[in-house]
């Protein structure tokens, strides 16, 4: 044993030592009653006390053991034939038919039973004995149920060292099976002794995962191909993309090479809508989207830079963050970016250039989410930083509508699949807001909070009622909607489109505010350079117009300037004399109250 | 034996009758008008299904006795009349 450090300290130093001995009990205080504090006291007689007398209870919980259970069928097959006739044979079988029609017995039991099925099949054609006499409609979502939503069931990560649940699939018949990837999105958080694994868990057996998925390095994202749902492809943590079929197991059928795949996690693969149903594009933060053939991962189909200013330079280019592919607009997508920009792109454009379209600009930080409504296309939803956006791709100068700013970050957001007006969104404190922008528009009409952890990722069901909220901590949540937030509401669809027209309008009548003062500034700065040169050119539509409007406005203040004179010299001949409106004024009513 | 046969074509013409199966107490289709496989297959579920109401009914009352079973479903009514040998299963299309 090594010396490692030696304190030293003078015996003086350390004080007398304590000597303990022994005393004897001693009462140090002896506070007697005191009479007089009696009569601040009033004696009540009597006095109501509750009494229970009931036997002692207690609370236990058990959680029995699983039960293991197994479906087991039975085919049935022709038998009970006797042991001479062999069912396979025609002859024997007709044979012996014919045999047991002869039989006299036969005869009565068919003649009897057959008038009692006689009487029976009478009955049912006369009269329909389950028809419903008063067909009550159905109150349409009328009800008071205040809107809520319960959480059904928890499936968490198995392993010892949790990691995040970044993303979530549903399959995509039946929706009874969800694919989550688990990964650690936190810059070199990751722990040798982390799992790579993803899983796939079937709704019914939350506390094992149905099926598990082993990539070679964590997994970001994760789809089910909506055409095939055995296939599903996943972006991972170290750039490349894998597909895996759910029937050769757990390791990918076929990964990228890392050279031609991308440089930084893959936020977000998308299956595309092709005939071969084997196309997907991928974006991540170095700044591409890449398009894909799974049957050919070794190199990418398409490459496209998201870079603003359509050069193609990658060092200018912003990170993909999230991105949107809808299957009705096949040409078209859109990518969330990093820098708080949407970018809009056609894929079918002649030069790379012009594969980008417009860009959308309004967030201060990554664009999480974004998602486009699925009954008006041409609206669209970003979450990112602290709010939740609305836009409209006519509007590109800012969004239609906008949550306020939040206490906490979002996350992850998506619009219901069965009402225009209703999208969730998840927050970094764990609570998910379920918004109704046709019922209240500052603030979500259900707020819930789901788990202590942050939430980071969204996905709704197909039928708007199942939403699975995945943790940090790896745990996802499966919570049932109330029907009021799932099922359509009279007239939404005409509100809904009325409420994006109208907000879409406000935006339009102010970008041309904008734009037409922005064209005056432009105009004077251009007219002083000209008055500098003193160049006679030939005026500009714009500046003609800017011109006009100056003499206009001259010509109004002026005889407005007139009309005052007129009539401070009428007051002025009335009574004093003055220069001034306001004094003229102040004299003015100085006089009335003289008067 | 032609009374028989007029029996059972006269249930088989009534509105609405998809098909007729007699069937004895092994559960060997004796006579019947659809397919070898539904036949089949009726035949082998009906039967036990029907042992298992009959004895239903005998459990509860020793004296009573099953007449007449109806199932009713969605698409269709199987009517089954049984006897100490045989069944006789009727599926009918109630038009409503």
């Amino acid at each position: 044993m090594e010396i490692v450090y030696v304190y030293v300290k003078k015996r003086n130093e350390f004080g007398r030592q304590c000597s303990f001995s022994d005393r004897a009990a001693e009462v140090n205080v002896d506070i007697h009653p005191d009479a007089v504090q009696a009569m601040n006291f009033i004696e009540r007689d009597p006095i109501d006390i509750a009494v229970q007398c009931a036997s002692d209870m207690s609370e236990h919980e058990v959680n029995t053991e699983r039960f293991e259970m197994e479906t087991r069928g039975i085919n049935h097959m022709e038998g009970g034939w006797p042991k001479d006739v062999n069912p396979q044979e025609m002859e024997q079988t007709i044979r012996f038919r014919k045999k047991v029609e002869k039989d006299e017995n036969y005869i009565n039991v068919i003649m009897q039973l057959g008038s009692l099925m006689d009487h029976c099949i009478k009955q049912n054609n006369a009269i329909n004995i389950y028809e419903e006499y008063f067909e009550e409609e159905e109150a349409a979502g009328v009800t008071d149920e205040p809107p809520s939503a319960k959480t059904i069931n928890v499936f968490r990560d198995p392993n010892t060292i949790k990691r995040t649940a970044t993303h979530l699939s549903w399959h995509p018949d039946r929706s009874r099976k969800l694919a989550v990837a688990y990964s650690s999105l936190e810059f070199q958080r990751s722990s040798k002794d982390m799992s790579y694994d993803s899983y796939i868990w079937d709704l019914e057996t939350p506390n094992k995962p149905e099926m598990v998925i082993r990539p070679s390095s964590p997994l970001i994202c994760l789809e089910y191909n909506p055409k095939d749902s055995h296939i599903l492809i996943g972006g991972c943590y170290n750039g490349q993309i894998a597909y895996w079929d759910t029937r050769k197991g757990a390791l990918p059928v076929e990964l990228t090479v890392v050279e031609l795949g991308h440089r930084d996690p893959v936020y977000n693969v998308i299956w595309l809508q092709s005939k071969t149903g084997t196309d997907c594009f991928s974006g991540s933060t170095d700044g591409q989207v890449l398009w894909w053939d799974i049957r050919k991962l070794s190199e990418p189909v398409e490459t496209l830079v998201m870079d603003i200013s359509r050069k193609g330079v990658l060092e200018n280019a912003l990170g993909a963050i999230s991105l949107e592919y809808e299957p009705t607009m096949p040409t078209k997508f859109m990518v969330g970016t990093e820098q708080g920009v949407v970018i809009s792109g056609n894929r079918k454009a002649k030069t790379p250039a012009e594969k980008i379209v417009c860009t959308y600009s309004g967030h201060h930080g990554p664009i999480y989410s974004l998602s486009r409504n699925p009954f008006y296309p041409k609206n669209f939803l970003t979450v990112g930083d602290w709010t939740a956006r609305i836009w409209a791709e006519e509007s590109k100068e800012s969004s239609i509508m906008w949550t306020k700013y939040h206490m906490s970050y979002l996350t992850d957001g998506c619009w219901s699949t069965t009402r225009p007006a209703v999208f969730f969104t998840t927050k970094m404190d764990g609570t998910l807001d379920v918004w109704d922008f046709l019922f209240k528009q500052n603030n979500p009409t259900l707020n819930l909070k789901v788990c202590d952890d942050p939430l980071f990722s969204l996905r709704l069901q197909d039928n708007g009622r199942f939403i699975g909220c995945g943790s940090k901590l790896g745990t996802v949540t499966l919570l049932e909607v109330s029907s009021g937030l799932c099922t359509l509401q009279r007239n939404e669809k005409n509100l809904a489109s009325a409420m994006f027209e109208r907000e879409t309008k406000r935006e339009k009548i102010l970008e041309a505010r904008h734009r037409e003062m922005r064209l005056k500034e432009r105009t004077k700065t251009e007219s002083k350079e000209e008055a500098v040169k003193e160049e006679v050119e030939e005026e500009k539509p714009e500046e003609v117009l800017s011109r006009v409007e100056k003499e206009f406005f001259e010509v109004i203040e002026n005889e407005l300037k007139r009309r005052e004179r007129g009539r401070a010299k009428s007051v002025v001949s009335q009574g004093r004399e003055g220069d001034e409106d306001d004094d003229e004024e102040f004299v003015l009513k100085e006089d009335e109250e003289e008067e | 034996m032609a009374e028989v046969e007029e029996t059972l074509k006269r249930i088989q013409a009534h509105k609405g009758v998809i098909g007729t199966i007699v069937v004895n107490a092994e559960g060997i289709p004796i006579r019947t008008t659809l397919d070898n496989s539904s036949t089949v297959q009726y035949a082998g579920l009906l039967h036990q299904l029907t042992m298992k109401a009959k004895s239903t009914v005998r459990d509860i009352d020793p004296q009573n006795d099953l007449t007449f079973l109806r199932i009713r479903s969605k698409k269709h009514e199987i009517m089954v009349a049984p006897d100490k040998e045989y069944l006789l299963i009727v599926i009918q299309n109630p038009c409503e």
